[in-house]
Formats: C-alpha cells, structure tokens, sequence
C-alpha cells in the first residue's frame, strides 16, 4: 500500500527524518514507537502532506501513485487519514455538516454522487454508536468546547466515517482515560480489513494491548533503529527506550 | 498555506470583478452637479412637494452649511466636492410614475434582471413586495394591493408625501432629526426618494418587503430616505439590496433610515450591501454614509437590525436603537467584509432608556487583501434604565497579513441596576484549520467558505431565508478564486 524509501525531512532547516525506509501492505497494522522528539509525528505529517515538513531526499509510494506530488486534499481523497494528535477547531462549522462536506468531497473525487440525507443520517447514527458519543456533538461545531477524550474520539468517529485505506493514528492514546482507550481501539479494529492498513504512532505500548499490531518499529533520532512484532513493544516497555538503544547500538 | 500560495490568493482575490457593474442605457433626466437653495426648490418642486416640506429641506441645508463632514472615523479618503455631485438623476420616461409594471421602461426590467431581481418572478415566486428606487426614483412598488387589503401602506416616499402627508409630517426626522450629523442633514435637505411603509395596529405583515437600490448614472449621488412605522402590536420584515455600476470615480450615498416602532411591535429590518467596492488600486467605488436608527418607542417594542456589508468603497454606517419604552428590545447582527482597499467603519448604537430594556450586539468583521474593518459600538446606559441588560460580541476574522481589524467599543453606564457586557475576539483563518478540512479531502477554497459561514452563522441566521442564501453566496463570490 505505502513504501517509504530513505526518506529524509527538515522543518525550518533542522533534519528530524534521517532515512526512513518502511513498508506497509493492505491488511497490517504497523506501530511506531519512539521517545519524545524522535520523528514519529513528523513521518504522519509527511505522508498526509503538511507543507511545513519539506522532504528534502527519498520517496513514497502510495497505491503505486507518488505520493509527494498530491496535495494534501488529494492524499485524503485518494483514502489517506491522519487523526490528529491535536485535532483543530473550527468555530461555528456544524460537525454533522463538515462530515458531510468531507464525505461528499471524496464521493467526488472517486466519481460518485452525493450521498442521499437519510443514507448519510443512517449511517451516522451507526457510527456514533460504535464510538460511544453524544448525538449532541453532531449539532456542535468541530472539536469547538470538546473535552480532550471527546475529541479523540471524533477523530476515530470521522475515520468511521470516511472508511479510509491508509490511516495514521497519531498519539491517539495520549490523554485518554482507560474506557475511552477501550472504546478507541474498538472502533479501530473494526477498520481492520485486509484491503485497509493502519499506522499507530504511540509513546506507549498501552493502547497495543487493544489494537495488537502485527509490526512493530523503534524510531530514534530520525531513524527505525529496530523493527519486530507485538513482543518488540512489550520488551520496549519493560526495558525503557535507553536500553533498547543500546542494544540497537551495540 | 505557505506565503506563495497566500499571495497567489490574495491576488486573484483582488482581480475578481465586480458582476454588478454594467450601465444601463435609458434616457434620464440629470441635473447639472451643484447644491443651493435652488437646486433644493427644483427637487422640491419636481416632486410637487408642500411647502411646509420645501421649508424642512432649506433649514436642514442651513444647517448642513454650517456643519463639518466628521472625520472621526477610522476611514481615509480624499476630500468630497459636494458642489461636484449631481442631486437630482431620474429616468426621464418615468417622471409621470409608473402604474404597474406594464408601464416600466423594459430597459429598466432587464436592469433588475440583471441584478437577480425580477419583479414579475419575484411577484409571483417569492411573495416579496418589491420598491426598486433607480437613482433618485421609485420605480415600481410591486404588491401594493396585497398590502392594500391589510391596511399597509408600501410605497415610496414621494408618493407618501403626497397621499399621507399626516404621517410623513409626524414621523419623518423624528427619529434622525435634521441637524443629527452631517451626512443626515444633507439628505434631509436633497433627499430624492425612498420607501414608506406604514402597519397599522395589531397587523402582522402579510409578506416581507425589499427594497432594492441601485446608483446608474455617473456623478451622481444617491440620497434615498426610508421611513417604517409599525403601530402598536404590528409587525414587519423589510429587506434592502443595494448595487452600483462600475465607475472610476467615487459615488456618493447618504441615506436615512428611520424605524418607528410603538407598543408591543416589532421591526426586522435586513440589509444585503453589495455597492461596487472600488477596484484593486482603491480606485472608485462607493462611499456609503449612511444613517440608520430606530425609535423603540413604544413598550415591550423591538427593532433587530441585520447587515451583510460586502461593497461599498468606505462605509460608515451606525444602525442604532434608541430604547424608550419600557422592556424594549434593540438587536444588531452584522457581517461586513472588507477586501481589496476597502474600508468599513462600522457598527451600531444602543441607547438604553425604559426600564429593563434589553440589547444584543453580534458583529463580525471579516478582514481580506488589504482591506481594513472597524466595528465601533456604543452601549448607553441612562439613569432611568433600570434593569436594562447589553450583550456586546465583536469578532474579527484576518484572511492575509495586510489587512486590519479593529475594535472601538464604548460603554457609558449611568445606572448602577445594569448589566452589560462585552466580548470581543480576533482570529486569523488558521493554516491548521485550512490544513484540518483538507486532510479530509475538502479543497481550499470550500474550507476557506466552510470556515468563513462558520464564522457568521450567528448573523446569517437571522437573516430572511431568501436573502440568507443569498449573502451566503455573496460572501462565496467573494472569496471566489481565492486560492492559488
């Protein structure tokens, strides 16, 4: 589905991506795991195209298309979802609305027609439900007055939404109560189809007791230093990135 | 949106046409430009005014003489020659007045069909009774029997003279009196034509009224006055569009809008300005000085005043709400926008009188290219108000780095039993949120409509359906190629 090649990146003249090379197929789920400061948020902006991350060497290939052509509109058309580790608000914009505008924007884009009103509502409600929010969120404005958890939440709820082929999760763990992590991973692993792939960017091994990876990789400094399966993270855990450093090192 | 992009936007912005700004080509009737007492008695006199009316428009020029244009508002622009305006423009072959549409010039009709204003569509569809005053005449007042049926009087000014002399004599600068500012006196003494509407008691409305204005010939200035009284227990919506032809040099509109609402009535009164704004270089365009203010008179009254500013060159517009009956209600709701090198200072005036008199204040100024926007509100609180209670909310909306927002809120507050309050807000149309819409496949410039709706939806919602629509759209038009 994704194949990275030596992909290096700067942000304001500083390398934070030193040569990643990953590849993802339809049906897995990857983890990337590192310590603060180390890229892994930085490698889910890439790929969903944020213009202050300028990719200075390598490339991506994306369902065999390059994906370091495609703007950012086209990448989440073309089924690429990030849910934001801090999810942005938009003041007054109707949530059920924007979904709409969202859905029916890549509707467009693939060639088909606007969804029918009470196909859409059917399908929201379905959704929601599976998410465990409030229908009051659906008539407030996106993420404007949503706790922490609630918006989390609604990254995921969207993605439902959306059914995209290729998502990014990025530090969706952090700030949620155990319930909401339960009810999180729930909604993720529902997603979880052979012709879907997932990318899970965590600090935390936590959230990989529910949505078990098939791989695993350790990012440190700009680069994957160590890759395996779901042990890897449980190891990761018990000895603290140092020591797997270390070892990676040695 | 990286800087190259921003100015890829700003300038198409900024080379977007203006789509209203055609010629119409019919025979009128101009006089040479030049204000005196003479051409105030020719005016009067073409609209075979009483004399006690002739009287009014001298006094108001005397006292227009002796005033200074203010030059207290945050808007620049070169000096007015008022002796270089024209005061009187009509279309010649409707110096009789039309009696139905029949009779309208057809060069006229396809004017307004232009503007997306049909009158016999409108007459039929939308149920809209429509007075379209063509520089200085009333053209056509569609509805009239309708209304008639009802006991409304809707017609324009000139005609109200006339057959309701009593009415206009009692109201007419009762609200904004002669001598108010500068710009009021000068319509009072040249003011052209406008709309009347009067409702008579416990009567609600059948229908919206509109009125839609449009400047054509060049030098010209238009001097429109409108006046609605809505007696005890009446009710009414009134609608007003405004646009002008392109023209390199500056026009000017002073208007006078005066609400009078007795017991237990209510006035809506709607504006949706698209006057030609000027080019990219500040060239032309309108300068709309205009004076708007309504008169809760009557207790438990209520005047909501809802403007979509999107033209104009300079605006400088105050609708305000003089609160006297006792558990009155005055609200505003604005969206005024200001692109290319446009400038609008703008706002309102809340004038807490009666007892436990309320007022809400929702105003959004939407900043583009270079234009610079200004909300200047005044909340006063006079000793008798007791209980009386403002909300004020001013927020400001950037879209670039060379545009302005500001805000100059007054309080004055001479009853201790009050409440007012204030919040205000300034936001820049954030590159996170234009990149969050485009993450989920919405391209730029539906995020940039999707946010900048967002941001006005507490003002597009008290807006008459049809025309909330169309302000809408109009603000989409506007910001139509925006993105590089």
């Amino acid at each position: 589905m994704i194949k990275i090649e030596n992909l290096h990146v700067e942000v304001d003249g500083n390398q934070i991506l030193k040569g990643i090379n990953l590849e993802v197929k339809a049906g897995e789920t990857h983890a990337i795991m590192g310590p603060n400061g180390s890229g892994k948020s930085t490698l889910a902006q890439v790929i969903a195209g944020h213009e202050d991350y300028e990719v200075t060497q390598g490339k991506v290939e994306y369902l065999n298309k390059d994906l370091l052509e495609m703007d950012v509109d086209e990448r989440a058309c073309e089924g690429v979802f990030l849910a934001f580790q801090y999810p942005v608000e938009l003041p007054g914009v109707n949530n059920t609305y924007f979904l709409k505008s969202a859905l029916n924007a890549q509707r467009k884009y693939r060639g088909e027609k606007e969804i029918d009103a009470m196909e859409f509502m059917d399908l929201i409600s379905d959704k929601i439900k599976l998410l465990n929010l409030k229908d009051s969120l659906l008539k407030r404005p996106v993420n404007e007055g949503f706790s922490g958890g609630e918006k989390k939440r609604n990254e995921i709820f969207q993605m439902a939404i959306l059914e995209p082929k290729l998502a990014l999760l990025d530090e969706t763990d952090s700030g949620l109560d155990i319930d909401a992590l339960r009810i999180v991973a729930r909604g993720v692993n529902t997603m979880r189809k052979k012709e879907n792939a997932i990318i899970i960017v965590t600090h935390y091994q936590r959230l990989l007791n529910y949505i078990v990876p098939d791989f695993v990789h350790v990012l440190v400094d700009g680069k994957i230093i160590s890759s395996g399966d779901k042990n890897l993270a449980l190891e990761l855990e018990e000895k603290g990135y140092d020591r797997i450093i270390k070892e990676a090192k040695a | 949106m990286n800087q190259e992009s921003e100015t890829e936007m700003l300038k198409e912005y900024a080379e977007q046409e203006y789509k209203y700004g055609f010629v119409t080509d019919i025979e009128s009737e101009t006089l040479p430009p030049g204000l005196n007492t003479k051409v105030i008695e020719f005016i009067s006199k073409k609209k075979g005014e009483p004399k006690w009316l002739t009287e009014w428009r001298l006094k108001a020029y005397k006292i227009w003489l002796k005033m200074d244009e203010p030059h207290w508002a945050n808007v620049d622009y070169p000096p007015i020659d008022y002796q270089g305006i024209s005061y009187y423009s009509a279309p010649k072959n409707a110096s009789e007045g039309p009696q139905s549409l029949d009779e309208v010039d057809p060069e006229l009709i396809k004017t307004y069909n232009k503007l997306g204003i049909p009158l016999e569509e409108q007459e039929i569809l939308a149920g809209v009774a429509v007075d379209a005053v063509f520089d200085s005449m009333s053209v056509a007042t569609t509805f009239k029997k309708r209304l008639a049926e009802k006991g409304v009087i809707f017609c324009s000014i000139s005609e109200a003279v006339k057959e309701h002399p009593e009415l206009i004599k009692k109201y007419m600068g009762s609200v904004v009196p002669q001598s108010d500012n500068f710009f009021a006196a000068l319509n009072s003494a040249v003011f052209t034509d406008g709309s009347f509407c009067y409702i008579p008691p416990g009567t609600k409305c059948p229908m919206e009224l509109s009125t839609y204005f449009r400047i054509n010939e060049p030098n010209t200035g238009q001097f429109e006055r409108t006046l609605i009284v809505a007696e005890k227990g009446a009710y009414v919506s009134y609608l007003e569009g405004c646009t002008a032809p392109k023209r390199d040099e500056n026009q000017l509109h002073a208007a006078v809008v005066e609400l009078v609402a007795l017991d237990d009535a209510e006035i809506k009164y709607s504006t949706v300005q698209n006057w030609y704004p000027g080019d990219k270089e500040g060239k032309g365009g309108i300068y709309n000085f205009v004076t708007k203010r309504g008169a809760c008179r009557g207790k438990s009254s209520k005047i909501t005043w809802t403007q979509v500013e999107t033209g104009s060159a300079i605006t400088w517009k105050y609708p305000s709400c003089i609160l006297q009956g006792d558990n009155s209600k005055g609200e505003f709701y604005s969206v005024a926008l200001s692109a290319l090198k446009q400038q609008a200072d703008t706002g309102t005036k809340m004038i807490h009188i009666g007892k436990n008199t309320k007022s809400t204040i929702i105003s959004k100024g939407i900043s583009a290219d270079k234009g610079q926007n200004t909300y200047r509100g005044q909340v006063m609180i006079k000793k008798s108000a007791t209980g009386a209670r403002n909300y004020s909310q001013c927020d400001s909306l950037l879209i670039g780095d060379k545009c302005g927002a500001h805000t100059f809120p007054y309080l004055d507050v001479k009853n201790t039993k009050s409440h007012v309050e204030h919040e205000a807000s300034t936001s820049k149309i954030g590159e996170d949120q234009i990149y969050y819409c485009k993450q989920r496949g919405i391209s730029e410039e539906d995020a940039i409509n999707l946010i900048v709706n967002g941001f006005c939806k507490e003002v597009f919602r008290e807006l008459p359906m049809e025309f909330a629509v169309e302000a809408q759209r109009l603000l989409e038009v506007s910001l139509e190629g925006s993105v590089g």
